[in-house]
């Protein structure tokens, strides 16, 4: 069966003659080439399969909305502190217009609230890549100083997804900070007996893995996602070697010993669900 | 680089050549001029190497038995190399955490001396932790129940220098700079080219005017010479000052002062 035949091309001129007789006309926001096999997917196909490729299992990056989606129950996240926007304040050449596109895409470089995840409720941040690269500038570490707090003050979990080029150099030190200020809220949240669950995400980097993303009691990736401090090119200048294919994968940082599984995404929710309730997070009504 | 800066032009640029300047003074120079002929070396992280770009160990300001720690860059080609360019390892900050908990364990304050490009980006570095290394540093200082000084005495790099700078109070050097980080990479990042570092220095605010500026450090410290006896005896009454001070503090107190310390930094701006 022609799999795109029913496809109706945009206008008269894409949908020439010659062009339907070459290949059958698709919109291009309709399919996607995956990365990893080269397949061509039906959009809505990979969606629904939670941004999975359908032939070989790539995971497909997701914006925090959708990851938002995939963990909390229906309708359950509040979000907080929305309104904490990143400004320019270094006065950094070009980082206004930086923000500026940046905020047309998402909200901020972290979504933070509160959800039931299968009934039990935890604190949820999200990073988001739609913002420049999820990268830590002070309203990224404010917020999920902030979130850890709340969570510390009424005896909650947290779960991170990370999602992350590293800090935001646009915010110089001040970028710098955030990960001392959010490896300490961490802690008097841990020194609280409280669970703090991290889950990795293609790419984690930089400054965000040598502080929250690697701080926690229990630390998942999805599967063949970049975990490193250093980025791969970083090292191939200093070392002027080309790097082992699987280097700095989630499965080779599971192998060196730094996480604790590596858990494909149709399972993430159910798995994170299971471990809240093994520290006795109970389901709430 | 062909494109060497103006000192009127790019100020910041002449701090951070000073700061990388191999005739001044290094880690060791600060720790024999401190502490004399008192001081021991501890090695090792207990786990899988001792990282010669650490030197720590122990000695006494005047009476006062003190935990040193230094990221040291090596005076001459042979240390250099020997030290790994002041680079340390995952190793390197776990000798320096065992040693911070010993401190702890016994009462002893902390002085750290930061003078490093970065932590070393390598295969080994990331085959053995290098994010989880730093990330356990930054945790553990936070709520480590002895008082900790840090001085940054040449270059701090990044994520390298932090690892050893999570105190409650941080100086600087006057030639010293501190950067999330360096000029030359966020010239090649942002801009596509790294002659474009003076500008980059400039924009990221690392020097330590533009850190005290920023409410970063606590103490502008004036750049001593080895000879200097004087200097050198002034800093250790400083040091020892501020180390009274904060042992006088309950521990519920010095834990909280530091926690504060970190979370007001840069939030001049959020509500
Ligand atoms: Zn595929």
């Amino acid at each position: 069966m022609d799999f795109f035949a029913f496809v109706k091309p945009k206008n008269e001129l894409e949908g020439s003659a010659e062009k339907q007789q070459n290949k059958p006309f698709v919109p291009e926001e309709m399919w996607v080439k995956c990365p990893n096999c080269n397949t061509l997917l039906l959009t809505t196909d990979m969606e629904e399969n939670l941004h999975v490729c359908t032939h070989c299992e790539h995971h497909f990056r997701m914006s925090a909305k959708q990851r938002i989606e995939l963990l909390a129950d229906a309708d359950s996240f509040e979000e907080y502190d929305a309104e904490l926007q990143s400004v320019n304040l270094l006065g950094f050449p070009g980082y206004d217009e930086k923000l500026e596109k940046a905020k047309k895409k998402a909200n901020e470089s972290v979504r933070c609230g509160v959800c039931t995840l299968e009934s039990v409720r935890t604190v949820l941040c999200v990073m988001d890549a739609d913002f420049m690269m999820g990268s830590m500038g002070t309203v990224t570490g404010e917020k999920i100083t902030r979130a850890f707090e709340y969570a510390t003050a009424r005896r909650l979990p947290v779960i991170i997804c990370t999602v992350s080029g590293g800090a935001r150099m646009q915010e110089g030190i001040l970028s710098l900070m955030q990960m001392a200020k959010t490896s300490g809220a961490v802690k008097r949240h841990s020194d609280a007996g409280l669970l703090y669950i991290t889950v990795l995400t293609d790419p984690t980097t930089g400054g965000v893995t040598a502080s929250f993303a690697m701080e926690g009691d229990i630390i998942l990736a999805e599967p063949n996602s970049l975990v490193a401090f250093a980025g791969p090119r970083v090292i191939e200048q200093t070392m002027r070697q080309k790097l082992p294919k699987d280097f700095q994968t989630s499965e080779f940082v599971l192998q060196k010993g730094f996480i604790d599984a590596v858990v494909p995404r149709s399972a993430l929710k159910s798995t994170l669900a299971k471990l809240l309730r093994m520290h006795g997070y109970e389901e709430v009504k | 680089m062909s494109n060497p800066a103006n000192n009127n032009t790019y100020p910041a640029y002449e701090k951070v050549m000073a700061a990388r300047d191999s005739a001044k003074l290094t880690a060791v120079d600060y720790i024999k001029s401190l502490f004399g002929d008192s001081f021991i070396e501890l090695h090792g992280d207990r786990r899988f190497a001792d990282d010669k770009a650490i030197v720590a160990g122990l000695g006494m300001l005047h009476d006062t038995p003190v935990t040193v720690i230094g990221i040291e860059k090596g005076r001459n080609t042979k240390e250099r190399m020997e030290r790994n360019f002041g680079q340390a390892h995952p190793e390197g900050y776990r000798k320096a955490l065992r040693l911070m908990k010993q401190a702890e364990k016994f009462r002893r304050p902390v002085l750290c001396l930061v003078d490093t490009s970065g932590a070393f980006p390598g295969i080994g570095a990331e085959e053995r932790g290098q994010g989880q290394a730093i990330a356990e540093n930054l945790m553990e200082m936070m709520t480590l129940k002895t008082p900790v000084l840090t001085i940054l005495i040449g270059e701090g790099g990044s994520g390298g220098a932090l690892a050893l700078a999570v105190a409650d109070e941080v100086w600087m050097l006057e030639n010293a700079v501190y950067s999330v980080i360096s000029p030359e990479g966020c010239a090649s990042i942002l801009w596509k080219d790294s002659a474009k570092a003076p500008q980059a220095a400039e924009a990221l605010k690392m020097t330590a005017q533009d850190l005290f500026e920023l409410g970063v450090i606590e103490r502008i410290i004036r750049q001593p010479k080895a000879d200097d006896k004087a200097m050198f005896e002034s800093l250790r009454l400083l040091v020892l000052r501020t180390f009274e001070k904060n042992a006088a503090l309950t521990d519920g107190e010095l834990i909280e002062q530091r926690y504060r310390r970190f979370r007001k930094i840069g939030t001049a701006h959020i509500k």
